[in-house]
């Protein structure tokens, strides 16, 4: 019997009620944003969002809490946009999403900041999950001005994220984003140096890491490098293309574990727990690997959605594994 | 489409043999005053009430087209006085759209995304109103900003048609229901804004098939632009010549025009609306910097075929900037058509005048 998880990937929308309040206590231009030494007026408004988004996932049972990331102004380029060493250039498009962050430039050596651990320090919850932009798509996302080599910037940034993950408390899993292997996946160059750097900021955890890709799947000779990662689980997204993703499964194997992007993060149509649990069979009957575990989460970071539908989709996820569990 | 159907637009006292047509892209920066009696409007224990915001928004844009006027604009509009969001306006009177609450863009910058739960009907009338109110209010021909299908289903959600396209599809052709009845009531300048194109231009395809619906059953008298903004434009050219429109409309002037040569490879057939002055810069361009850009144009299209407009919307700017850049905007083509009346400009051999 698969053991079923319920989790998301992090990166929730604020309360709407904290929309208007940190709006008006930090400003709408992109002065304005995180930069990791914000107030405490500020710090007490995130305390609260964080409060409640940790409150939101016990009640709707999910097995596995994350922060939220409500700090995180540039989405997955966060861990960045507040480094010392970096500056914050013009707004960029956050891939092809209606969606922008302020482009990190990485000016200096990136030395870790201990602000995710902070982050994660702040937790009132069991079953905690940390949330990481995978080191090739945090490269992706960045413009290099310092190491001046695509490998030794991507070695770097494997450092870095490496670095932050030795700060952070106590964790079960620890889900890495990798959405840049789909969107702008390596060359064959690369390929094998994408496999290792996350190999080795999977190595600065003993939780268990899931590699999460999504908007499609990614290409099969990257999917069979990120095979030789050192991860537990690879994520697929299940919404957004459903072949692709079976056949590197079938054709390439998995780990024992899989983290099933099954929820549609970026669309308001609610999923039933039914629909949920009907997928993740689906999953099993059209794989031939037998899961010892099986994350049941969104495709994509939840942040694109309204709250209401945020929170349903919460509610849908934990019950979808909780009528999982009763039907087996 | 007709090739003519710019010159219905060249006033009367133009004093200039040569024309280009000085125009905008649509929103323009709303007075304050607009937004304060809209905020009390909104508020419950105010005895500001719909009714005081509907005189308020008509005071607005007959401002607003008055201050458009007296820039010297050949074609005009009321700013969008009236819309809150080009989305929203119209996903707002549109049957079988829900909205349920605000959305990140970027940093603490949000829009009420809505969603798209049943199918889509035409309900209440979008813009016939606002249209003949800006027309009655001004002197100019008037020109009419619509949202596109394409843009309209790409920044919704969708839950009720099996893909975007398919959603797009079905709102084009409410915009063509809509457009039918502009031109009804007088309209012969419309323009159909589609930046959502800028983000996927994988889906030119579907935008082509989109303003096919779009323009079926328009007279050729009636200017179709298509205005896409910020992007690579590499990505949808020349695909986009097979478009059933009159003009397409650019954001090259934010980009120092680089991407101008895109356009003359192969030959670009359908009119040019160039951007000649950045809407994302609070610095006012000089009549001169604008002639250099105007100039830009005639490397795509001869004077006749050129128009001139902001890079996009000027709604993000200081009031007062926006004024002054499209009054050196509609200064500099003056000049620039008086320098062609006099032969002062080489077009170069790319671009014949005839």
């Amino acid at each position: 019997m698969t053991e079923l998880v319920a989790t998301t990937p992090g990166l929730y929308p604020l309360p709407d009620w904290a929309k208007d309040e940190l709006s008006d206590l930090k400003g709408h231009q992109k002065g304005d944003l995180i930069a990791g030494d914000e107030g405490p007026e500020i710090v007490d408004a995130y305390d609260r969002t964080r409060a409640e988004v940790v409150d939101a996932q016990v009640d709707a049972g999910l097995d596995s809490v994350v922060e939220g990331q409500l700090r995180w102004d540039d989405m997955l380029a966060h861990p960045l946009t507040i480094h010392e060493n970096v500056e914050t250039g013009g707004i960029v498009r956050y891939y092809d999403n209606n969606n922008f962050y302020r482009d990190p430039q990485v000016r200096g050596e990136l030395t870790p900041s201990g602000d995710v651990a902070a982050e994660l320090e702040a937790v009132d919850a069991d079953a905690l999950q940390a949330v990481l932009p995978g080191p090739y798509s945090l490269a992706d996302l960045a413009t290099d001005e310092h190491y001046g080599d695509e490998a030794d910037f991507l070695d770097a940034v494997a450092d870095y994220l490496a670095g932050e993950i030795e700060a952070f408390p106590d964790h079960e899993t620890l889900f890495l984003l990798e959405p840049s292997l789909v969107e702008n996946p390596p060359d064959d160059d690369t390929n094998e140096r994408a496999s290792a750097a996350i190999d080795h900021v999977a190595e600065a955890t003993d939780a268990d890491v899931v590699a999460h890709t999504y908007w499609g799947a990614v290409p099969e000779k990257t999917y069979a490098h990120l095979m030789d990662a050192d991860v537990d689980a690879i994520g697929f997204d299940f919404v957004t293309e459903t072949e692709d993703a079976l056949y590197n499964i079938n054709e390439y194997g998995t780990k024992e574990q899989v983290a099933l992007g099954l929820v549609d993060g970026g669309n308001t149509l609610v999923e039933s727990p039914e629909t949920i649990r009907d997928r993740v069979e689906w999953v099993d009957e059209n794989t031939h690997t037998d899961f010892d575990r099986a994350y049941v989460t969104s495709n994509t970071e939840l942040f694109y959605l309204p709250v209401n539908k945020f929170e349903d989709k919460l509610q849908a996820l934990g019950d979808a594994a909780a009528l999982a569990e009763v039907d087996a | 489409m007709s090739e003519n159907n710019r010159e219905q637009f060249r006033p009367d006292d133009h004093p200039n043999e040569h024309f280009l047509l000085t125009s905008i892209v649509g929103s323009y920066p709303k007075p304050k005053w607009l937004n304060r009696a809209a905020d009390l409007a909104d508020d419950p224990d105010s005895k500001f009430t719909d009714e005081h915001l509907h005189e308020a928004h008509d005071d607005a844009c007959r401002v607003i087209v008055d201050e458009h006027e007296r820039t010297g604009l050949d074609t005009v509009s009321d700013g969008e006085m009236r819309r809150n969001e080009m989305v929203e306006f119209f996903a707002d009177r549109i049957d079988g759209y829900e909205f349920n609450g605000p959305v990140k863009v970027w940093g603490h910058n949000y829009f009420d995304k809505p969603s798209v739960v049943d199918d889509v009907e035409y309900g209440e009338s979008w813009l016939v109103d606002e249209f003949e109110f800006t027309n009655a209010a001004a002197s100019k021909p008037v020109k009419v900003p619509i949202t596109g299908p394409y843009t309209l289903a790409s920044w919704s959600f969708n839950e009720a048609y099996a893909d975007d396209a398919e959603l797009s599809y079905a709102l084009a052709d409410l915009v063509n229901e809509e457009i039918e009845a502009l031109v009804e009531a007088g309209a012969r300048y419309i323009q159909i804004d589609e930046p959502a194109l800028a983000t996927t231009p994988d889906d030119h395809a579907i935008v082509g098939e989109c303003l096919d619906r779009i323009v079926a059953n328009i007279p050729d008298e009636v200017r179709i632009g298509l205005h896409v903004c910020y992007g690579d434009y590499s990505r949808i050219y020349p695909e986009l010549l097979e478009y059933p429109i009159d003009e397409f409309d650019v954001e090259l002037c934010n980009g120092d025009y680089e991407q101008i040569d895109v356009f003359t490879d192969p030959e670009f057939t359908t009119d040019l609306a160039l951007g000649v002055v950045d809407v994302h810069t609070t610095d006012v361009e000089s009549v001169e910097e604008i002639k250099e850009n105007i100039r830009e144009g005639f490397k795509v299209v001869p004077p006749e075929r050129l128009t001139v407009s902001p890079d996009c919307g000027v709604k993000l700017l200081p009031r007062e900037v926006a004024r002054q850049k499209i009054e050196n905007m509609v200064t500099a083509t003056r000049e620039i058509e008086a320098e062609l009346d006099a032969g002062e400009i080489d077009l170069g051999p790319e671009v014949s005048a005839d």
